[in-house]
């Protein structure tokens, strides 16, 4: 068993294709995707007003008080044409009086509904309106809300079980179509040490895997670890293990490396679109939540999450982890009956 | 002259002292067929304890099937398998400890070394060799730490043979253990072959090759369409054949080889397939 083991770590180590993607892509994508998504400070609103009314340059300099506008004069043509492409997300038609006013914006942009508030509110300052309440502000920026935060653990999620299954199953059909698989049975070898030894040196791998993407994900982007470190390996050592499961699965059957490249495929891409790893999996319709819900994935960002951002116990997470620890024994089980060892 | 068995005393079944006249192996009506086609077709063998014995026969004669059926590898349609007294229904981990087998296009991981190799293969086996020892024999000593990807036809077959020297087999099956090698290499495995005669082994080989079959076996079996056509040691064989029956000899040729056996039993070359 010790020896399997053994040579399972010597496959993988020396094969420097496998160890990028498994170690530097997660990396390259959390920076890149943390980077484009990542929190700036108070957008600027764009702004556009007809300067044609006489009223009109009241109107601008009551605009520009507000620092978050910014402001375009327009004429009535060029007005419409830059409201159409979004150049601006609301136009301000002053009128000849100076009591009334326009406002036109699209009222399903959630900016244009937000400029109307600001531009309102910047127009009655200046003619005038004084607040009866002086409101204070206080700023804070809590870590745990950001977009990265949400990633680095579905990061996490994704590149465990694209490396149990990639690694395992891609292993294995090589090992098959090469007869190296048909040369060992001939030995003594037990079968079921020979497919415990991958999910044996998935265990040692997965630690590395788990250091260095939240590592990084801490490191550059403080992204929270909450909760006990300990249940976050054990998390992720389920979850990895699990997915070993499915890789020895996917790998039970096939002979040649290109079938085995569809089975992973049709296994993990709806994963990665459905079980929460770029975006919530909860923005899916509720006829397919429980569908979701069931993935092994989705439990194991469910998990991940639960524990970073909110600290969550292992009792907490038991759920998720009962659905994981299902999957894992029932793949693994099943590999072994099916497993076609010629 | 080989009794094997007698000093590995660490389990029950593995103590069956065999007398001489048991063979080490012993296959009756053999038969196995893949859809229509009839690979063995009543095959009987037996070889005795210590010789070397060949299978020799044109591709698709079933010799690959005979062979690996009695590595435990495949089943037969009917007919039985004995192997140094236990059969493989029943005594399938004794086997598998007591065999060492060279399968016919063995590839073993690219990125392990020799060594490497041979740990993995040694750690099946109750009472396996030292590496080191295995390695100096099949000559591959100055190649022990580097990949089998780095390895040449003729060191990947002997770093094959060593696999199956490691376990201390009793009986080793090499199944065409020259066949794509250079001269060179091709007398290199004959040595290293002979070397385990000498030691007592008993030795299945099949091949294609009549040279290989001559120069290396004590008997030989002629295999055709499944069945044995003809069976003896090779100067039996080539005595047995009526010259006279033959076409003209070839000009190098100045006396019969087990090539002319071939085809005065069955008007055909072993190379004409």
């Amino acid at each position: 068993m010790f020896q399997l083991t053994l040579v399972r770590f010597r496959e993988f180590i020396r094969e420097p294709e496998a160890v990028f993607w498994t170690f530097v892509f997660p990396i390259l994508l959390a920076a890149g995707l943390g980077l484009a998504f990542r929190q700036r400070g108070p957008e600027n609103v764009q702004i556009g007003v007809v300067g044609s009314a006489a009223t009109a340059t009241a109107v601008i300099d009551a605009l520009k008080k507000d620092s978050t506008l910014i402001v375009q004069t327009y004429d009535d043509s060029a007005a419409a044409l830059a409201l159409r492409t979004g150049k601006i997300a609301l136009l301000v038609v002053p009128a000849s009086a100076r009591d009334s006013i326009r406002y036109v914006y699209d009222r399903d942009r959630s900016e244009a509904v937000n400029a109307r508030v600001l531009v309102d509110r910047a127009v009655q300052i200046g003619a005038g309106r004084t607040d009866p309440v002086r409101a204070s502000e206080t700023y804070v920026t809590e870590a745990g809300s950001r977009y990265i935060d949400f990633l680095v653990p579905g990061l996490l999620g994704m590149n465990l079980m694209g490396s149990s299954i990639w690694g395992i199953a891609f292993s294995i059909v090589t090992a098959r179509s090469k007869k190296l698989l048909k040369r060992l049975m001939a030995t003594p070898m037990s079968r079921s040490q020979y497919l415990l030894s991958f999910l044996a040196s998935r265990l040692v791998f997965l630690i590395l895997e788990v250091v260095t993407l939240l590592g990084f994900g801490y490191w550059a982007f403080g992204v929270p670890l909450r909760g006990s470190l300990v249940t976050l390996f054990l998390i992720a050592l389920i979850g990895a293990v699990s997915f070993g499961g499915l890789g020895l699965l996917a790998a039970s059957r096939a002979r040649t490396t290109e079938a085995v490249s569809g089975i992973a495929n049709f296994m993990m891409l709806p994963m990665w679109i459905f079980s929460g790893v770029f975006f919530s999996s909860s923005n899916f319709p509720q006829v397919v939540q429980p569908f979701v819900k069931a993935l092994p994935l989705t439990a194991v960002n469910d998990a991940l999450r639960a524990n970073m951002l909110e600290g969550a116990s292992f009792a907490a997470v038991t759920p998720q982890l009962l659905i994981i620890l299902a999957w894992g024994v029932v793949t693994f089980f099943a590999a072994l009956k099916l497993f076609r060892w010629r | 002259m080989l009794l094997p068995s007698v000093h590995d005393t660490n389990s029950g079944p593995m103590v069956t002292a065999l007398d001489k006249s048991t063979p080490a192996l012993r296959v009756q009506g053999l038969r196995k067929a893949y859809d229509d086609v009839v690979a063995v077709d009543g095959l009987d063998l037996e070889v005795d304890a210590g010789e070397c014995f060949g299978l020799l026969g044109p591709n698709g004669a079933g010799k690959t099937t005979t062979i690996e059926i009695c590595e435990g590898l495949l089943p037969a349609d009917s007919g039985s398998v004995e192997i140094l007294g236990r059969r493989w229904e029943s005594d399938a981990d004794d086997l598998r400890q007591l065999l060492g087998i060279q399968l016919q296009e063995t590839q073993l991981s690219e990125k392990l070394t020799v060594d490497e190799t041979l740990r993995l293969f040694q750690s099946f086996y109750r009472d396996a060799r030292d590496v080191g020892e295995v390695i100096d024999q099949v000559e591959l000593g100055e190649k022990r730490h580097s990949r089998v990807g780095g390895l040449s036809g003729g060191q990947k077959q002997r770093l094959a043979v060593a696999c199956a020297l490691v376990g201390n087999p009793q009986l080793l099956f090499l199944d065409e253990p020259t066949t794509g090698l250079d001269p060179v290499s091709r007398r290199q495995m004959w040595d290293l072959i002979a070397k385990f005669q000498a030691e007592g082994k008993t030795i299945l080989v099949t091949t294609h090759y009549m040279e290989e079959a001559e120069r290396l076996c004590d008997r030989v079996a002629i295999v055709d369409h499944g069945h044995v056509i003809a069976l003896g040691s090779p100067s039996e064989l080539i005595e047995s054949i009526d010259m006279s029956h033959l076409p003209p000899p070839e000009p190098r040729k100045t006396s019969a080889t087990l090539e002319d056996v071939f085809v005065s039993l069955t008007g055909r070359t072993l190379r004409g397939e």
